[in-house]
């Protein structure tokens, strides 16, 4: 254990970079990069839950415009939107007198808007696929046992829905902490960001960026085995009894 | 109406440099795939492990860090070698990792994790009769991989390939940030020159969609050769 003690005494003591100071930049970019991809998340599943069920409509005039809306969020770079929405929210006439201005002018809300929309777009997409794979069966009973459009909706098809989504829900959620990377390109000082000012302050790209590659990995290991554990809790009626 | 304030030529060559990068970077991505689905179902130990530990590493950290991490380290970790070739042996040897290359790199780094997933279901669904049919008839691996593996493999793996290919497209937009002038950078540049966002993100958002739809035709195109003799689907 004193060998323990003093090996490790000795790698701190050698070591300029991983000070006090330094590891608070990373825990304030942990913070930011947190409540951005938490946030984003959130607002994106309650966007996303109305959408996908416009997008299922079988009236075009609803479902067109919510495709269209996917189509681009899907098919266009985070990196693109987020500069539309970072440059471009001036532009917007009269924003800068109302009480909103002094949110938007800082990077973090543009972000979150440009995050915001991109998730829930992919997120419709993930429940629509989900909303159409019901079985015929649970809906041709909520229909005999007299069930309206929306109680049916509510009680039999969008509880199995979830549950359908949950997977491929789960990797939306880490390619949304993975994307959330590029928050740094608007000076937002998220994780990524507060590795690149260490990289620049010490000029040590191996220390600065393998470091935070660890974190990353290991947030995505834990929301891996989060939404593992929501699955097996979730989808348990569905496993092969025993 | 092309000119878009003199930045027209320029956001033109950034698409063609956009598209290069996309193209050389499917093509390593699908090298490197081939390779670590390989060595995954190889019956080395070591290899297996490996492959592993890149398939999960990779996929398990933002590209954005893993480009910055090659550019600004590849750089560093190059000099290192040449200033030690130098000491040494007294060559003058030196490298620049230019951006074009480190984005290559990285990218199709990047999507070879990706790919090799895909390749190792795709492989996995080869029905092993026709392999061993391929060596009754005297077939050498080689030849079996070349005519019987790959052909069918790839019918299982282009609904994969197609969807990593589009999810690639959007990550070239990266290389913008580490200083290669695709057309994001261009655009970028150009709004923040002109206050006029939306002139350039408008068209460059368009040319995405555009690339993407065409790319999407062409797969169905290929699905439909690769499926010849599967009765539609």
């Amino acid at each position: 254990m004193d060998v323990l003690t003093t090996w490790f005494h000795d790698l701190m003591a050698g070591n300029a970079i991983f000070t006090a100071q330094t590891i608070g930049y990373y825990w304030d970019g942990l913070v930011t990069t947190t409540q951005l991809v938490f946030l984003s998340l959130v607002i994106g599943l309650v966007l996303a839950v109305p959408l996908a069920i416009g997008r299922s409509s079988d009236r075009r005039w609803i479902s067109l415009p919510i495709y269209v809306y996917t189509y681009v969020f899907r098919g266009t770079p985070l990196l693109i939107q987020l500069y539309i929405i970072y440059y471009g929210v001036v532009f917007f006439d009269g924003i800068q007198e109302t009480f909103l201005w002094p949110m938007l002018r800082e990077a973090f809300y543009p972000a979150l808007i440009a995050f915001t929309l991109n998730t829930a777009a992919y997120t419709t997409e993930i429940f629509r696929g989900a909303i159409k794979a019901t079985a015929r069966g649970e809906i041709e009973a909520a229909r005999a046992y007299g069930m309206s459009d929306s109680l049916m909706m509510r009680r039999i098809i969008l509880p199995s829905a979830f549950r359908r989504a949950l997977p491929a829900y789960g990797n939306e959620v880490i390619f949304m902490l993975h994307a959330s990377a590029i928050a740094s390109v608007v000076t937002l000082m998220d994780l990524t960001g507060a590795a690149r000012f260490i990289y620049a302050r010490y000029y040590a790209p191996f220390e600065a960026f393998l470091f935070v590659a660890a974190i990353y990995l290991c947030l995505t290991f834990a929301i891996l085995y989060f939404f593992r554990w929501l699955e097996k809790r979730l989808l348990a009626h569905l496993r092969p009894q025993s | 109406m092309l000119d878009l304030h003199g930045y027209g030529p320029r956001l033109l060559e950034g698409a063609g440099v956009t598209l290069q990068l996309a193209v050389l970077s499917l093509a390593l991505a699908i090298l490197l795939g081939l390779a670590t689905a390989s060595a995954r179902m190889s019956r080395g130990w070591l290899l297996q492990r490996l492959a592993t530990l890149y398939t999960t590493v990779i996929r398990g950290v933002p590209d954005l860090v893993l480009m910055m991490l090659l550019f600004f380290g590849g750089q560093m970790a190059l000099n290192v070698i040449t200033d030690a070739l130098y000491d040494r042996f007294g060559v003058d040897w030196y490298v620049n990792l230019n951006a074009f290359a480190a984005g290559v790199i990285t990218i199709g780094f990047i999507f070879g994790a990706y790919m090799g997933e895909t390749f190792r279901g795709a492989f996995m669904a080869v029905d092993a009769g026709q392999i061993e049919a391929g060596k009754a008839y005297g077939m050498s691996p080689w030849l079996v991989f070349r005519r019987i593996r790959f052909p069918q493999m790839m019918r299982h793996a282009l609904p994969g390939i197609s969807n990593n290919w589009m999810v690639l497209l959007k990550t070239t937009a990266l290389v913008s940030v580490i200083g290669l002038s695709d057309m994001v950078r261009v655009a970028a540049e150009a709004s923040r020159a002109t206050h006029e966002p939306f002139t350039f993100l408008l068209p460059v958002a368009a040319a995405y969609l555009l690339i993407a739809s065409v790319s999407e035709w062409l797969f169905a195109w290929l699905q439909k050769r690769y499926n010849i003799g599967f009765g539609g689907h």
